[in-house]
């Protein structure tokens, strides 16, 4: 292989785990993505709202999210929350449904303020994201590198799905690359 | 400002409900379940102890799942003001089965009768309109919640939200199971929705 083709195929990897995220969510018939929009989940949101068996919700708070899951639920369809991990904290006695209803609660989550970070206001929250959800009753799952995204997505949905555990998955800064608007 | 000939909150939701059919109801964290429950309980009665807020958006969820029902969220007030970001969301999303009612005694009935913004400032119908619900209304009669009752059957023109001034006495507390295990699979039961 040319040094040129090795690079080309680098990138494709490094590309490609939105497009195998989209790909498992599809596989586990997941039918409602709320969401509120960021960088890191952008291609996954324009794969979500271009899909036919798949409904992508946009919402004004994070906490919306978690409710409308719980009542997708209740009417026999899964769903999945993308959000940012500054989205967090804005869930957090919403949050309070998972433990009350035991219902298949997946989210994934972009992570800021942790990996070259340049923006100061991120890292509160992005700092303390694990330790929030854990404090909620919601295990977490982390993926850093592109190539282990599909596994980490499929062991996150498996659970959260077949066995109604609540789970967030958290893509690291690192996998995602950190913005630096300050350049 | 005078407050004559408020509905009684338990004759409203005693009238939306007497001839639900399948419908799919969502009560918000407070007084609202205990007017469904003095109503009579029901399978497909989603009650909320908590989560304030969100009782909108499980109606949203739950609309959007079962497009061949009627779902209706009946709230208060305080419940609707801490989730009026939701109306946004469902003015974007127009889930033609959804109705939202809110019971609105201008107060905070649960912990003290503190009044809330709809008492001086807040006008719930036209935050709903300005988030591009095109059916909002405020009523005032008992024959319009009659006529709301029968229109959250019509699958085709939702969705809607009716906002029902009402006496703010606190009546007796029927309370509703809150066991939320027991509420969920209850109602996904009764749609044929097995256990995992």
């Amino acid at each position: 292989m040319q040094a040129s083709d090795a690079t080309m195929a680098a990138t494709d990897q490094a590309t490609s785990w939105p497009e195998e995220i989209f790909a498992v969510l599809q596989r586990f018939d997941v039918r409602q993505v709320p969401y509120v929009p960021d960088a890191g989940h952008s291609l996954l949101i324009q794969r979500v709202l271009g899909s036919s068996t798949m409904r992508g919700i946009s919402l004004t708070t994070e906490e919306e999210g978690v409710a409308l899951l719980l009542g997708a639920w209740s009417g026999g369809q899964r769903g999945v929350l993308l959000m940012q991990s500054s989205g967090v904290g804005n869930c957090i006695n919403m949050l309070s449904l998972t433990q009350i209803f035991r219902f298949p609660f997946l989210t994934l989550v972009t992570m800021r303020g942790e990996w070259g970070e340049f923006n100061p206001w991120q890292v509160p929250m992005g700092s303390t994201t694990q330790a929030v959800f854990e404090l909620a009753g919601v295990r977490v799952l982390r993926a850093s590198q592109p190539e282990e995204v599909k596994a980490v997505i499929e062991a996150g949905a498996g659970q959260a799905y077949n066995a109604c555990t609540p789970t967030a998955v958290l893509l690291s800064q690192r996998l995602i690359g950190a913005k630096d608007f300050s350049k | 400002m005078s407050r004559t000939n408020l509905l009684d909150r338990r004759r409203v939701v005693a009238a939306l409900l007497a001839n639900r059919e399948g419908a799919l109801v969502v009560g918000g964290l407070g007084a609202s379940t205990n007017d469904m429950a003095a109503s009579g309980d029901h399978d497909r009665n989603f009650y909320l102890w908590g989560a304030m807020g969100g009782a909108v958006m499980i109606g949203l969820g739950l609309a959007l799942a079962q497009p061949k029902l009627p779902v209706v969220v009946i709230t208060g007030d305080g419940e609707m003001l801490m989730g009026m970001g939701s109306l946004a969301t469902v003015g974007l999303q127009k889930p033609a089965n959804l109705s939202i009612i809110v019971l609105d005694n201008e107060r905070y009935g649960e912990t003290g009768g503190q009044t809330s913004h709809t008492a001086m400032a807040v006008d719930l119908v036209g935050v709903a309109k300005a988030c591009g619900i095109a059916d909002t209304r405020a009523i005032s009669t008992m024959a319009e919640v009659e006529a709301f009752a029968k229109q959250f059957q019509d699958l085709a023109a939702g969705p809607r939200f009716a906002n029902v001034k009402i006496d703010a006495a606190n009546l007796e507390r029927i309370m509703p199971t809150r066991d939320g295990m027991f509420i969920l699979n209850r109602l996904r039961g009764s749609l044929g929705l097995g256990p995992i």
